[in-house]
């Protein structure tokens, strides 16, 4: 076996964050085994930046020579108990899954399968058996442990080492209730993940879309909540009236969407704790494609007056909407930059579907796209560096480009993908794919930002919309 | 479902009537029923001025566009023009135009497009003398498709604007 480091692609992340044992795995919620194993001490400090092998990293630039080998060996309890959530002994095998499930879709790590790992003992959370994860082919490994607290919450453990350089990279304590124990997963894929690519972290996140259901000429449509993953699926509007476009506030304690509600098409804000809503814009005209501000103040929106349809946006508390485009043909589809300084729109002016950017007052707008076909759909990057659209010119496919206009990538082709949305770190995008005929059906797709990573997630229904959340707190 | 609504406001119109006279009527009126006033149209039994007389009055209830267009065809100014004239000849009449578009579009712009064509058929059959206040209009988009192909023809078909009698 090669050192790991000479295996792995030679991105340039700066060595000092690969090396550095975070602050964070001070923090006073950080796990501890119960029994102290003679092994290094939780506060363990970095290996002095002298000594230290060339740090574990993952290039997520360009295409991906070799996703790297990582092993998640089942996390062990010190005590199997009952809890609401299940046996923490399950619970532990639960967890070892989903961090698997979360870093291979990623497309960037290839986790050993679980059934090739050995059973990890407790005291060995953090005394690895370095030259056993070595010669299995795992060059990163992830270790952990579930505990039930007195208090009813649960703690998990969350290590990760080089194996090769036999160090510790990181660790997260977290402790959650009962009801959020995934999270706990995702939380320390998020952490493997952001520790070893450099990119944020976005497994622990929300995605709304609309489940779809029944022919083609009647579609049922009901708004819908589910973990980034899939999982913890449910139905927020009961399908009698048509929903539409779904997006969460920065806040995620609401929804603002479209619906007809009464047969009058008009948006409203979701409240997801309370399970109510209300009416955000009087519906004496057409109103839709909502999407609130970065600060959670404003939302955006289109509205129809006599055939021409223009920008405005409105108080998210309610109150006095205020137009921000003024042409007779279609401006729809408006998104913040994550500064709330400009906004992106779709409008027909030119005699299509194009690209503009204009300040948030709505002064200077100014044309972006110019690659042939209609442009559609834009979405402003939460890193701020590009926009995701709808490109349609035969095949509806999804791209980025600056928000200058230039540096167009397209991502998908197939015949109709649709309604990019980001994935909390700016490095997915969620849409929809819908196929041809009175079978053809929609469902909701990933891709990362080199076009390599294409999936398609698991839903109950079909699938449209969807609405990426941002990382949860 | 619009007929039984019908007869259902008649019957509650009754009942107020019935309930502004001093003395309770000698005999309250029928219920309700399946057999309301109006027909079921296709034997000639049909009511004037209700959604089935236009329906059958009417060239078309429906028209169609070209592809990301709205601009009446001449095509459809035929239809809007019988429609117009039935509209005339019964001045009270409220209706609706439901605005569609085919599935080759984006779903927010596609709601646009279907309000471009109800207006655009709203502001011809006002140009034909029908009152614009008795007309409401509504878009779709791309969510009720009639034909469920994927091909020119079913597209074609679902770029369109509906006229809906509305009593």
């Amino acid at each position: 076996m090669r050192p790991l480091s000479s295996t792995l692609l030679r991105a340039a992340l700066i060595a000092s964050v690969a090396m550095a044992i975070p602050a964070d795995a001070q923090d006073t919620s950080a796990p501890a085994p119960v029994q102290q194993p003679a092994a290094p001490a939780l506060a363990g400090g970095a290996p002095a930046a002298g000594q230290a092998p060339p740090p574990l990293e993952v290039s997520v630039t360009g295409g991906i020579a070799a996703p790297l080998g990582i092993a998640i060996p089942v996390l062990p309890t010190a005590q199997a108990v009952d809890t609401p959530a299940g046996r923490t002994d399950v619970l532990g095998q639960q967890l070892s899954q989903i961090i698997t499930n979360d870093l291979k879709s990623s497309g960037l790590f290839k986790p050993s399968p679980a059934s090739a790992l050995k059973s990890v003992a407790y005291p060995e959370v953090t005394a690895p058996a370095f030259d056993y994860w070595g010669g299995a082919g795992a060059s990163a490994l992830v270790q952990g442990f579930i505990r039930a607290n007195g208090d009813g919450t649960l703690t998990v453990g969350c290590y990760l080492y080089d194996v090769f350089a036999r160090t510790e990279l990181a660790r997260q304590g977290f402790v959650v209730s009962p009801g959020e124990w995934r999270r706990a997963g995702h939380k320390c894929a998020d952490t493997i993940y952001a520790k070893l690519t450099g990119e944020g972290p976005y497994f622990d996140s929300r995605v709304v879309y609309v489940a779809e259901s029944g022919p083609k000429g009647k579609r049922v449509k009901r708004v819908a909540i589910m973990d980034q993953d899939g999982a913890n699926h449910r139905f927020l509007t009961n399908g009698q009236s048509i929903v539409l476009t779904p997006r969460f506030t920065p806040d995620q304690r609401s929804i603002v969407y479209m619906s007809y509600i009464g047969d009058k098409p008009a948006i409203y804000v979701y409240d997801i704790a309370r399970a109510s809503q209300r009416l955000l814009v009087p519906a004496s005209n057409l109103s839709f494609a909502p999407r609130v501000s970065p600060d959670g103040r404003w939302v955006l929106f289109s509205k129809a007056v006599a055939g021409s349809t223009n920008i405005y946006r409105v108080p998210l508390a309610g109150g006095q909407a205020q137009r921000l485009t003024d042409t007779p043909g279609i401006d729809t589809g408006g998104s913040y930059s994550p500064d709330g300084s400009r906004i992106v729109f779709e409008s027909d002016r030119s005699g299509s579907q194009q690209l503009y950017v204009m300040n948030a007052d709505g002064s200077q707008q100014r044309r972006i796209s110019f690659g042939g076909g209609r442009y559609a759909t834009p979405v402003w990057s939460p890193r701020g560096n590009l926009i995701a659209f709808t490109r349609m010119a035969g095949n509806f496919r999804i791209g980025v480009m600056s928000p200058a206009g230039g540096d167009e990538h397209l991502l998908t082709d197939d015949w109709q993908d649709e309604g990019p949305s980001w994935s909390p770190n700016g490095r997915v995008l969620m849409f929809f794919r819908s196929g041809r005929g009175g079978g053809g059906t929609a469902d909701l797709w990933s891709v990362d930002l080199t076009g390599v990573n294409e999936r398609k997630l698991s839903t109950p229904l079909d699938g449209s919309d969807p609405a990426w959340g941002p990382l949860r707190p | 479902m619009a007929r039984s609504t019908n007869t259902f406001l008649i019957a509650a119109s009754l009942l107020a009537i019935a309930g502004c006279a001093k003395k309770p009527p000698a005999q309250l009126p029928p219920p309700p029923s399946e057999t309301g006033p109006v027909s079921q149209g296709g034997d000639g039994n049909v009511t004037p001025g209700s959604r089935a007389d236009f329906e059958r009055s009417v060239t078309s209830n429906t028209i169609h566009f070209d592809l990301d267009k709205y601009d009446i065809n001449g095509e459809a100014r035929a239809t809007l023009d019988s429609q117009a004239a039935w509209l005339t000849k019964y001045p009270n009449v409220p209706i609706s135009l439901e605005g569609h578009a085919d599935e080759r579009g984006t779903r927010e712009y596609n709601l646009a497009l279907g309000d471009r064509r109800a207006n655009s058929a709203k502001n011809y059959l006002a140009s034909r003398g029908v009152n614009p206040s008795r007309i409401s209009t509504i878009s779709y988009g791309k969510e009720r498709p009639i034909a469920l192909g994927s091909d020119e023809a079913a597209w074609a078909q679902n770029r369109r604007a509906v006229t809906i009698v509305l009593n």
